[in-house]
Parts: C-alpha cells; structure tokens; sequence
C-alpha cells in the first residue's frame, strides 16, 4: 500500500446527505462523534462542503426531487470518493419501496460502494461498515 | 537577499512542521475537553498527504485567483515567518513592524480573494463577512503592537526583540496589549468565537466551499503555518522571548493552550457582535495599555 491510500485511510472526511430519511440515521451518525465512539481518532471527521470530502453518506430512499442533486453531489466529489449508503431505506428502500416520492435505493442513482443495513444502523454498525471501506481500499 | 532566501526556506519548512504539530494540539485539547480520545499526533500530516492526492474540482465560475489565492496565502506566511526569524537572529537589518503589520493581513486577503474567485453564492457570504472581521481586528492589533514600540522607543523588530526581555516584560500594558493580540490572531486565524466566515453549519466552510485537492490542503497548510509565525512572533515581541530556548518553548505552548481554551469555551459571534467587542472593548483596552506605557508601566 503506497503512502497515499495510507493517508487517506487514516483521514476520511466524510459529507453527510439526507434524502427523505427520517433523521433516525442521522442521529446515529452524529452519535459516532460523541465521546462514546469518537471516530475522529481514526481522523474521520464531518466536513461542511462536498469538495472537501472523501465518503459521501448517504441516508433516506432518494425521493425523485433529490435524485438529481444526488447526482450532481456524487459528481462533484473529489475523486478518490466513496459512497456509503445508511440505513434500511437508502440500503434497499425500507417501509417506503412502494412509496410514490421512491426513486432509489441510492445504489440505482449512483454507484454504492458500502452498505449498513438497520433501522436504524447502531454506532457499532456504522463504525463496522467503515472498516469495510477502509479494508477494500487495502 | 540570498540569506533571504535561506530564511525563507528554513521558515517554510520549520513553521509548517510547528503548525502542524500545533494544530494537533489543538485537536487534541478540543477532543479531552469534550472527553474525547481525539488524533494521533500525525493527523494533520496525514490530512494533508492525501489532501494532495486528491482531484482538484473546478468550479465554471473560477477566476484566475482561485488558483493564485492560495500561493499567496502560503507565500505570505513564509516571508512572514522569515522576517521574525531573520529579526531574531540579529541579521535582520532593517525590517520594522511595520512590514508585520502588512504581511499578517495578507492571509485573509487571500481567503477573500480565493472565495470571490471561486463564484459560489455561500462564499460570498463569507467574504462580506471576512472583510468586515479584517476591518475589525486590524485596528486593536495595530494599537496593540504600538505598546512595545513606546516601551522602547523603536519600530525595528530585532532591537525590540532583543530590549524587551527581563523584568520589562512582566509589566501591566505588556500583558494589556498581549491579550489584545492574542484575540486579534484568533480573529486572523477565524477560530471560534470569531469563524463567522467559515461557519461550518451555517455557509457550509463559506470561503472554501469550492476548495478541494491540493488548493484546500495550501490553504490548510497557511492556517496551520499562521498559527505557529503568530503565536512566535507574539511570543518574541510581547513576551521577550529571547531570555532563554526553554522559557519561550513554554510561553509558545501557554499561548496556545489559551486560545484553545478561548476557541473551545465560547459560542460563534454574529457579525456585528465581534465588530463591537474589536471596535469596542478591545480597542478601549489597548488604547489604555498605550497610555500605561506612556507612564512607564
């Protein structure tokens, strides 16, 4: 592994997008900064801007008004960039598949590289899932 | 000119190092008073190894100085740090604070410069903001860095780095104006209370919302190089810092734990909030330390 993926495996900024989630997921989010899980020891920290970032996360189904914002969101990440979609809903649509606002799951607008799976996911899962995109990138 | 040079050099390397390490520190107090675990020490070399990684994404909007903002930034830091090390040394000539006056303003110049360059709505916020945060800390400042200039009767950076040692030091409008200052670097550096510019909730990072790649990691790397010439160059300047290698590592770490502390103990100010507490309390306070170093305080 050269140096550059080294650094950015031990510094994933990460821009956080919700659409149309219930703020469930989001909570737990911000729960992995709190002094309980503290991700920034690992250099993970929330950025305001999506030309900062390096992980897109992704919560909620991705009603029709986002997907395009979605989109454009994905294509104005800095590449190397990651997807990670959050939640039963962006994972797979969740109670509201059949909803009419439906135009996800996230992975048919743009491509997922990590899902976490819940309802929702806890800190714990959430935390597991990065590892999984950090393991990938090894 | 080609020992200039030499300094420029040596500070570029010895102030990114020292804003590094510094910034780590401040990362590192933020996160145990939030009783957090918080980085490693390398977390900002890391950061900024695969800032210059990354892509760089282009908004249509960008100007030529979305691209020369951020040289500037750095470039303005570096000659900045060069002239207080070179002063130190005694084989600065000349330089007076005059030219510090200058060079420390330049950073935000080139934030604006950078955030108006690159067409983004939010970041004109932030620049409308900014400029307005410049028009108020510089005055404090100013008046602050006037107080060892009476002391000793020079504006010529390496006789007052050399006079203001010893019991001088310790005197009532030295200290004054050093707070002074320590609140108007905290205002250059736009940490909290003083980040409506950046306001990472509110504009979305403001002026660099439209940075990526190498260019935020220039701009990165000036904020953490501004940190340490700023707080070297107060150390030295107010804190007569010359007395001994030891005593002015542990002045350099106090200034920074404070503003730290300050950062991690207050709220973000409105706009017209920090323009009152520069305009007023802060330029009353430094005006009284000119008058107490008039009378010999």
């Amino acid at each position: 592994m050269d140096l550059k993926t080294k650094a950015l495996t031990r510094s994933l900024w990460v821009f956080h997008l919700s659409t149309g989630s219930c703020n469930n997921c989001d909570i737990e989010i911000l729960d992995c900064l709190t002094p309980r899980y503290d991700v920034e020891r690992f250099g993970i920290v929330l950025v305001g801007s999506i030309k900062h970032a390096d992980v897109l996360l992704v919560s909620g189904i991705g009603t029709r008004k986002n997907a395009d914002r979605i989109k454009r969101l994905y294509e104005q990440m800095p590449k190397p960039g990651f997807v990670v979609a959050i939640g039963a809903c962006a994972c797979s649509g969740g109670i509201f598949r059949d909803g009419y606002a439906m135009a996800g799951p996230i992975s048919e607008i743009i491509p997922v590289d990590v899902w976490i799976p819940g309802c929702p996911p806890k800190p714990e899962a959430i935390i597991a899932g990065i590892v999984t995109l950090l393991g990938r990138l090894k | 000119m080609v020992s200039f040079l030499l300094w420029l050099l040596l500070s570029l390397v010895f102030f990114s190092l020292l804003g590094m390490l510094s910034g780590w520190v401040d990362r590192k107090i933020t996160a145990r008073i939030q009783w957090r675990v918080g980085p490693p020490w390398w977390q900002n070399f890391a950061d900024l190894t695969k800032l210059t990684a990354k892509e760089v994404v282009v908004p249509v909007t960008a100007g030529p100085f979305f691209f020369l903002a951020p040289v500037m930034g750095v470039a303005a830091v570096a000659v900045t740090g060069a002239v207080v090390l070179s002063a130190l040394s005694g084989t600065g000539g000349e330089t007076d604070v005059i030219v510090i006056i200058y060079l420390l303003v330049i950073p935000s110049l080139a934030l604006i410069l950078a955030g108006s360059s690159s067409g983004n709505p939010l970041a004109s916020v932030g620049i409308a903001r900014e400029l307005k945060l410049v028009l108020g800390y510089e005055l404090p400042f100013i008046l602050a860095l006037l107080v060892p200039v009476v002391k000793t009767g020079t504006t010529r950076l390496s006789t007052i780095f050399h006079l203001l040692q010893g019991p001088a030091v310790l005197s009532f409008s030295t200290i004054v104006a050093l707070l002074v200052a320590l609140f108007a670097l905290l205002g250059k550096l736009g940490w909290v209370p003083f980040d409506v510019s950046e306001a990472e909730t509110e504009i979305a990072s403001g002026l660099l919302i439209e940075y990526s790649g190498w260019l935020l990691a220039l701009f990165k790397l000036m904020k953490w190089m501004l940190l340490a010439t700023g707080i070297t160059f107060l150390v030295f300047y107010f804190l007569g810092g010359l007395a001994g290698p030891l005593t002015a590592v542990v002045k350099y770490i106090v200034l920074l734990v404070v503003m730290v502390l300050i950062k991690n103990t207050n709220p973000r100010l409105r706009i017209d909030q920090a323009m009152k507490f520069f305009w007023g309390w802060l330029t009353a306070f430094s005006l009284t330390a000119i008058l107490l170093a008039f009378l010999g305080w």
